[in-house]
């Protein structure tokens, strides 16, 4: 894997990430991962390091509920979901998201033109 | 789930959150060898991207972790650094605090076993002790027919008992001994609410005369005597040569000491006294009562219908029960007497012994923080809020606090059980002191407030200090402020420290006064005993009894270092208490018992008044002649004479005796009065006269009651313990089965009646000494660190021409002025204060001028002594060196 084309997320963009993935129905961790991976055509590859931390953070803030349940091989996996209030951040989190990156885009695109 | 349930349940956490890592793990392999990698190949690989999985567990649990705990750990944990690095200053912190604290709970821990905790039975409120009142005499004993009559005709209360405690010689199992009892009349234990261990109480029927003899055991003799086997019941104990039978045990979980009754090794219903005067209605003969009211009635209520019973009883029997009421207190007071008082004194002083290392502390502190005053500044130059300051200062404190008073607890949970044990009369409920949840909880909230009390000014001082000054000022701190608040500081050490000396003091002087006071009597090596007769004498003729007793009197006062030797068969001095009624001849027979003369009365043998020194006035004492065979003749006291022959020579006057069916008997002598009572309250009891009787002229009756068992006192030469030998072994010489019990020196007698006072004294006097040293110590802190503030303002002075003596002056001025605001601030408030402990008190005034200026004096005094080292290091201040300081 080509580790040029992988680049560190802004604090706090993971959370909304995982939530974003979990909202699609209950997940287990590896699968978020995976998941994480083929959305981002493979640009994101989230570290078990970040990756569980993050699960038991939002998992701690009531956002996301865990179960104990069979997975696809048979094993016991923890499987997250959004919680109801969970859903509700992912709204708020997405919108604050898309507004920041318009603004974000709009002044950085002045400034590249200011620069040319 | 709450962080606590969250602690606890960690483990649980981590086997799951193990188990979901394995999982992802384990996943991540399978995927690799279904791309096509061999199975160790695929593991290698995982373990590579996994990196440690340690850390990502610890993370995974720090990232659920307990935010507000995190700090608090953090917080904690820095100041724990911090006061470690300085071992010193946290020594003396926390043991000032552990002394102040542990001082506290010691005192508490007395407070909530006597006061806060209550009366160990299922309702202790509806209990109250009931006694017979007689004008001038509040709290008497209840005649058994009087008591019946109450007992039936009262519509308040749900039960009523009686008792009277007696001593019985148990013989037949093992050696002869002599056991603690007490007569007790039906429903006594029910009254209570105590059930017995084992078996029942007895029943009205038992309350008849007549009936066969049975008895209960208290635990402690069942275990002693019968190994607590459960066949005990209906096995018989011969007591006093007569065969009880065992109907019950009662546990030895029951505490309990009121007139009447106390927690004993046997009980036995009344009419198994045998006395033959239980049915005259004026005679009180110890019988005091308890009862329980019913839900609902009040006390007042219940005195009210006393009155009622009472009213309708003096109308029918005029001739012993007018003027008789009925006076009832509830239990709690009864049992706690006049101890609340002494102890809220006591709680008082320990708490400002307190508030002196408090201020100690929060002195050394103020130094400190002073010192520290940059290392603040340049935190909050880097961002630390006000409020993350003042948290950091006031964990610190918690810290000292905790740490002092979980350091003192032990000491003085073991020190107050030690001291308790010295001094048992000194309070009531001794038993039931101990440690239990309210104890430590109030440890636990001292130890809290007076953190905050010590914390909370340096932290306020130093949130409000200006970061830019400090750090301009190159970290010396601001001096001024700082020492006006520790000047402050050191005047309320020297006011709080005269308040508690003033009052030990007081204490003390009352203690040496009492100490002083004349009991009447010489009671240096007077020793008090009693024996126990063996059974068979209790069907023995008059003649033989009275031949016994000769006999009896004759060898003991035989005995090496046996001086003079007396029987004593009825009061003795501040031990026990007997009276009798007589009226004077030539005068008319008053009508009722209540107008009849009431006097103290001592029955003794010729030698008594060489046993106890009491000096003879007039006349003659008694002698051998005044026996059985001889007229009649009495010795009275100088307060009989006065009383009763005012004006007139008390020698040849007759008296008749009522309890020795009205006989008159001459006056041949006049004896110095004997205290009776107590050193300091016998001048206020209503009963003062004294009179003498010889024991071999008492009446028959009195003498038939007797042939169980009576007292001696003698007067001794030599060691105790040498005596008590001799003595014990002429005993066992005259009988295996005569018992020799409750021997007592007269002087111990004495100093127990001083115990609550002394016990009193020397809590006083350690606080005192303790508050004397704590503000010494506090007053040369703050003087060295104000001088040390002060010396490059010395150092300028000194290079500018003033002396060295100059130098000196100027400290012990600055000393001098706080220790005398101090002194007369303390002073103001000891005025206030030792009002409180009047009751305390024995002919001292609590505003004792003399006392009051000696204790400032000697206060001012400590406090320049203490000033002494700081101002000696100011005036040798070199002043080049002072000046390179900066």
């Amino acid at each position: 894997m080509d580790t040029k084309d992988r680049f560190d997320l802004p604090q706090g963009t993971l959370d909304l990430l995982i939530m974003r993935v979990v909202a699609l129905g209950p997940i287990h961790g590896y699968a978020i991962a995976q998941r994480i991976q083929q959305m981002s055509r493979e640009a994101l590859q989230v570290q078990q390091g970040s990756l569980y931390p993050a699960l038991h953070r939002l998992e701690y803030k009531k956002l996301l509920a865990a179960k104990w349940k069979p997975s696809e091989t048979g094993r016991e996996a923890k499987f997250y979901e959004l919680t109801a209030r969970g859903r509700a951040q992912l709204k708020t989190e997405t919108e604050n998201w898309k507004r920041l990156t318009d603004v974000v885009g709009l002044i950085l695109t002045e400034t590249l033109e200011g620069l040319s | 789930m709450s962080w606590l349930q969250r602690l606890f349940a960690r483990k649980q956490m981590d086997i799951d959150l193990d188990k979901e890592l394995r999982f992802h793990f384990e996943t991540q392999v399978a995927d690799k060898i279904r791309s096509g990698i061999s199975e160790s190949e695929a593991r290698r690989l995982t373990r590579l991207e996994f990196g440690g999985i340690e850390q990502v567990k610890e993370d995974c649990r720090e990232s659920r972790g307990t935010l507000w705990l995190g700090v608090l750990a953090q917080d904690v944990r820095f100041g724990a650094r911090l006061l470690l690095k300085n071992p010193g200053f946290t020594a003396v912190a926390v043991m000032t605090l552990a002394l102040g604290i542990g001082g506290n709970t010691a005192i508490f821990s007395i407070v909530n076993g006597v006061l806060l905790n209550p009366l160990p039975f299922p309702h202790p409120d509806q209990l109250v002790t009931v006694h017979e009142s007689k004008p001038n005499f509040d709290k008497g004993a209840i005649s058994y027919p009087n008591f019946l009559d109450w007992r039936r005709s009262n519509r308040s209360f749900s039960a009523m008992a009686l008792g009277r405690s007696w001593s019985f010689s148990m013989t037949g199992r093992g050696d002869a001994e002599q056991v603690s009892a007490n007569f007790i009349s039906s429903g006594y234990f029910s009254v209570l609410g105590v059930h017995p261990l084992l078996g029942r109480e007895f029943n009205p029927d038992e309350d008849q005369p007549g009936r066969a003899p049975v008895a209960m055991i208290g635990e402690g003799l069942w275990r002693r005597k019968f190994n607590a086997a459960s066949e005990v019941l209906g096995q018989t104990i011969m007591l006093d040569g007569k065969y009880f039978s065992i109907v019950g045990v009662i546990p030895a979980s029951l505490h309990l000491n009121i007139p009447g009754f106390r927690d004993q090794d046997v009980y036995a219903p009344i009419p198994q006294w045998g006395n033959s005067i239980l049915m005259n209605r004026g005679a009180g003969l110890g019988f005091h009562g308890i009862a329980s009211l019913k839900p609902g009635v009040t006390i007042a209520q219940a005195r009210a219908d006393m009155d009622q019973v009472t009213r309708n009883l003096s109308l029918a029997y005029p001739d012993s029960d007018q003027g008789v009421g009925a006076s009832l207190v509830p239990l709690k007071d009864q049992v706690v007497g006049d101890s609340r008082k002494f102890l809220l004194v006591l709680l008082a002083a320990v708490g400002f012994v307190l508030l002196i290392a408090c201020v100690n502390v929060a002195s050394l502190l103020m130094a400190r923080s002073a010192a520290r005053a940059r290392e603040f500044a340049v935190r909050s130059a880097l961002g630390a809020s006000r409020g993350r300051v003042v948290r950091q200062l006031l964990t610190e404190s918690l810290l000292l606090g905790m740490a002092g008073g979980a350091l003192g607890l032990i000491p003085t949970i073991w020190g107050t059980q030690a001291a308790l044990k010295s001094l048992p009369a000194a309070v009531p409920r001794a038993a039931e002191i101990g440690v239990d949840w309210r104890v430590l909880a109030f440890t636990m909230a001292v130890s809290l407030a007076a953190s905050v009390l010590f914390g909370l000014a340096p932290a306020w001082k130093m949130s409000r200090t200006d970061a830019n000054d400090s750090l301009k000022s190159g970290g010396r701190g601001t001096g001024g402020p700082h020492a006006r608040v520790l000047g402050a500081l050191v005047v309320a050490e020297v006011a709080i420290a005269v308040v508690l000396l003033t009052g030990a003091a007081l204490m003390i002087r009352s203690l040496v006064r009492l100490w002083n006071v004349d009991p009447g009597f010489n009671p240096h090596n007077v020793l008090t005993f009693n024996i126990s007769t063996p059974p068979a004498m209790a069907s023995a003729s008059l003649d033989a009894t009275r031949a016994m007793y000769r006999d009896l009197s004759a060898r003991f006062a035989a005995t090496t270092g046996v001086k003079a030797l007396s029987q004593s068969w009825g009061a003795l001095p501040m031990g026990g208490e007997d009276d009798q009624l007589f009226w004077i001849d030539g005068q008319p027979k008053p009508a009722n018992d209540h107008d009849m003369g009431w006097v103290l009365d001592y029955i003794v043998d010729p030698d008594y008044l060489r046993v106890m020194k009491i000096p003879l006035l007039r006349g003659r004492f008694l002698t051998e002649q005044d026996n059985e065979h001889a007229p009649l003749v009495t010795v009275v006291d100088e307060v009989f004479a006065r009383k009763y022959f005012p004006g007139q020579d008390p020698i040849g006057k007759r008296i008749h005796l009522v309890y020795n069916s009205g006989r008159t008997a001459e006056i041949v002598g006049m004896v110095a009065h004997v205290k009776q009572w107590s050193l300091d309250s016998d001048d206020k009891e209503s009963l003062r006269a004294e009179y003498y009787l010889p024991c071999m002229q008492v009446s028959d009756d009195f003498l038939a009651g007797i042939r169980s068992g009576t007292g001696f006192a003698l007067r001794y030469e030599g060691p105790l313990a040498g005596i008590l030998e001799s003595l014990r072994a002429a005993n066992k010489n005259m009988s295996g089965e005569q018992v020799l019990y409750g021997e007592q020196t007269m002087d111990s007698i004495l100093s127990d009646s001083m115990a609550t006072r002394r016990f009193a004294m020397i809590l006083l006097g350690s606080f005192a000494a303790l508050a004397l040293l704590l503000a010494c110590v506090g007053i040369y802190g703050v003087m060295a660190y104000l001088v040390l503030q002060r010396t490059q303002e010395v150092g300028i002075r000194m290079a500018l021409g003033a002396k060295r003596r100059d130098v000196l002056i100027l400290v012990f001025r600055r000393g001098a002025w706080l220790a005398l605001i101090g002194a007369a601030t303390g002073t103001a408030s000891a005025i206030g204060l030792t009002r409180l402990m009047r009751e305390l008190l024995f002919e001292v005034s609590p505003t004792d001028p003399a006392t009051l200026t000696t204790v400032a004096g000697l206060l001012v005094l400590a406090a320049l002594t203490a000033c002494l080292v700081p101002a000696r290091r100011a005036a040798s201040i070199e002043p080049m060196q002072a000046l390179r300081m900066e």
